[in-house]
């Protein structure tokens, strides 16, 4: 990246707090809060939706009625209410989007705001939109452009209305209704997300990208996102996520499911900035997310990239099912908790396909009073042969009150499998801070310096804007912890 | 330029410096020198802002400003460079990306608009090759990996970079080969300005033949305890310091 642009961010940098944190003033058509069976049913009629939706969520919605919330993760969460959430809110709108001139001017306001590149002339920089705003999706730009080359990227509504017979066929196929508790709430109520297909032999000519935004007070939001990579083909995926301040806790749980076919490659990046809760620990976002690849074909490519400084809680551990041969995976990720934050956060590689490969670099920043733990599994399993993987997690400490965890687990059932782990902690070192302010530089800035040279090695594996962003976000969300 | 008046500092409560006092004109060059232990170090330390010392007592007065009144970052922007004795590692953050930051800081303070990267790199340039600094070096994270002399050669072309109205070198001799030291002299040496002041801490007569003092002091147990001119960091070097120890007793 550009040493002017690194500037400028670390300019910008020092006068801010969460500053995504402003509400918008926009109509919502939202249903009373609580949850029942009559509720899914609403949902799935408000959505106009067939009927193996309603038994997908329906079926879900039982499941979960048998299971109890997780309490293995390092974290301390207060019991959860659902019965007082409310498990739909969507902007209204008057009728279906035709073009950008359509969207209402508060919620463009909203995502002008974000910097979001909902404009045309942002359409040039190349990058595809969906955006998801409470729990209805807003608007996906550039739908024309990829269209004609057989791409398909809507919102997840649409894609239900549209290709029923894709929805069908991949919902629920990487990640169970089954899998876990929050898995299972999210399919009985989920109410949008995206959905990206793409055809055999086709390289997605731009990145695709969908900011999520909670917007609504007391709302929860579920979404899904869907990514089916046919053979031969490429897409570069992002995801941003942000919500206003409030005092209340609000409830994220997503899905993510990814299908990655012979020879295809598949780079999801995600910066995660919902709302921290305040420097006492008020309020928040409850972030917890199953997201889980499948490389499902030969030689088949899946990296996850992300940077996480935002939420309350979060308890999120993408994960790859290594199922062709030759396939691979890499994760890296770069998770930040200040004040009293908590995250519980890692990576889960399932080595299945011969000769399949993974690699794990996670780098934790834990500063305030925070708690950030890094929970990995590698997994070979018996008939698997050649498999490799190479795991370093790292934590960087500000302060003393702060904790860092690592909980590497190795499950591996095949004796010519090569697994190497390694970790260190290192601590932002009051001597080091003292050099930078000796040659000019403050504290805030050299806490940036600092930071964003321990985080390059992740922050280079995104696509450029969302690294400058990400870059930004860094810093920002490590105001004031020192001292 | 700086002046020092009954300067007392310490630290967790055991003072180390026991009431200093020092004058230095615009242009001249003071070494200090003194047994292992003296407060040399601290000296510097406090000079540059370093809160880990608390000064208990006296004045500083840096230009017509109370020093100690300033930030550690202000009093670097005010012209203040320290070149540590023992540099710090600052891994993943470039040697490029450091200074660029430090050199805008300045600028900044200055009221200057920030310097377009191609101006940057020429200043880099012409500074690496004044201190006969490799671009190996430059190019890696700051003083990451460096051997000891290396990481003394940075703090020169860093001060180069700076150009501070008073440098405080704190054994930057030290762990230098004869032909390192010479860089290093030749670097101090050609930076030197009619405007700028230079205190050199050290151990050894060695550095003075190449960078001539105008004074030199003797630090002793917290206090300064002998000045005289350039023939001191001879005699120093002759007789030791046990017969200052023995002149005071007296
Ligand atoms: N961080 C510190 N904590 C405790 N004592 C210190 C610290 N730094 C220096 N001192 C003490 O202060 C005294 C002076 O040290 P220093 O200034 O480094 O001496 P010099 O540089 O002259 O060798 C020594 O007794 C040393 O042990
Ligand atoms: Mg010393």
């Amino acid at each position: 990246m550009a040493k002017e642009e690194q500037d400028k961010i670390l300019d910008e940098v020092t006068q801010s707090d969460y500053k995504y944190g402003f509400s918008s003033d926009i109509d919502t058509d939202s249903i009373a809060k609580g949850l029942n069976e009559d509720v899914i049913r609403l949902i799935s009629s408000k959505k106009n939706e067939p009927e193996f939706m309603l038994e997908f969520r329906l079926n879900a919605y039982r499941h979960w009625l048998t299971l109890k919330m997780p309490e293995w993760a390092h974290l301390d969460i207060p019991p959860i209410d659902y019965q007082e959430i409310i498990f739909y809110a969507a902007p209204v709108q008057k009728a279906k989007l035709e073009s950008m001139d359509d969207v209402d001017p508060e919620i463009r306001a909203t995502f002008d705001k974000l910097g979001i590149p909902l404009d045309e002339q942002k359409l040039l920089s190349n990058v595809a939109v969906d955006v998801v705003m409470d729990s209805s999706s807003v608007k996906t730009t550039f739908k024309e452009v990829l269209a004609e080359k057989g791409i398909i990227f809507c919102s997840f509504s649409d894609a239900v209305q549209d290709h029923p017979d894709l929805i069908q066929k991949y919902m629920g196929s990487v990640v169970s209704y089954r899998d876990n508790f929050f898995a299972a709430l999210n399919s009985a109520v989920f109410s949008d997300g995206s959905f990206v297909y793409i055809p055999k032999g086709v390289r997605c000519p731009m990145e695709l990208s969908t900011y999520f935004r909670i917007n609504a007070e007391n709302t929860g939001q579920f979404e899904r996102t869907l990514i089916v990579c046919e053979d031969e083909s490429y897409v570069s995926y992002l995801e941003g996520c942000t919500a206003p301040m409030r005092d209340e806790n609000q409830l994220h749980a997503a899905i993510v499911e990814i299908i990655v076919k012979d020879n295809s490659e598949v780079k999801y990046s995600t910066v995660q900035n919902w709302y921290p809760g305040n420097k006492e620990g008020l309020g928040g976002i409850y972030n917890f997310v199953t997201k889980r690849g499948i490389c499902e074909g030969v030689n088949s490519k899946l990296m996850w990239a992300q940077v996480e400084t935002g939420s309350a809680v979060t308890w999120k551990y993408p994960s790859s099912i290594l199922k062709g041969d030759g396939s691979s995976s890499e994760f890296y990720s770069v998770a930040v908790t200040n004040h009293h934050q908590q995250a519980d956060t890692g990576t889960k590689m399932i080595h299945i396909g011969n000769n399949t490969k993974s690699t794990i670099i996670s780098k934790g920043i834990s500063a305030g009073k925070s708690n950030n733990s890094y929970r990995g599994l590698v997994k070979v399993v018996k008939n698997c042969e050649g498999a490799r993987n190479f795991s370093q997690c790292d934590s960087l400490l500000l302060g003393d009150k702060c904790g860092a965890h690592t909980y590497p687990y190795l499950e591996v059932h095949n004796k010519s499998a090569k697994v190497e782990h390694e970790a260190t902690t290192s601590k932002i070192g009051e001597d080091q801070i003292f050099y930078c302010n000796q040659r000019g530089i403050s504290t805030e800035d050299a806490i940036g310096l600092i930071v964003n040279g321990y985080a390059k090695e992740v922050i280079n594996k995104m696509p450029m804007e969302f690294a400058v962003e990400a870059q930004k976000l860094l810093a920002i969300s490590l105001e004031g912890s020192v001292g | 330029m700086l002046s020092i008046k009954d300067l007392h500092a310490s630290i967790n409560g055991k003072e180390i410096l026991k009431g200093v006092n020092l004058e230095i004109k615009p242009g001249e060059v003071h070494a200090i020198m003194g047994p292992n232990g003296a407060g040399k170090s601290t000296l510097a330390a406090v000079l540059a802002g370093r809160e880990l010392f608390e000064v208990t007592k006296g004045e500083v007065i840096f230009e017509g400003k109370d020093l100690l009144d300033l930030a550690p970052e202000d009093r670097a922007r005010e012209g203040i460079f320290l070149g540590f004795q023992y540099p710090i590692e600052i891994p993943g953050v470039s040697t490029v990306n450091f200074m660029k930051t430090a050199v805008n800081e300045h600028r900044k303070y200055k009221g200057l608009e920030p310097l377009k990267a191609s101006d940057f790199l020429k200043l880099m340039r012409d500074k690496k090759a004044l201190v006969e600094i490799d671009s190996k070096l430059t190019n890696r994270s700051v003083n990451e990996g460096f051997s000891g002399g290396e990481k003394k050669k940075n703090e020169i072309f860093q001060m180069a970079m700076l150009e501070p109205k008073l440098a405080i070198l704190d054994e930057t001799d030290s762990g230098l080969d004869i032909d390192a030291l010479r860089v290093v002299a030749n670097g101090v040496n050609k930076l030197k300005t009619p405007e700028n002041s230079t205190i050199v801490i050290t151990h050894y007569q060695r550095l003075l033949d190449y960078i001539v003092p105008d004074v030199v002091h003797v630090l002793f147990d917290g206090r300064i305890v002998k000045t005289a001119g350039k023939e001191l960091a001879l005699e120093l070097e002759a007789k030791g310091y046990d017969w200052i120890k023995e002149e005071l007793v007296k």
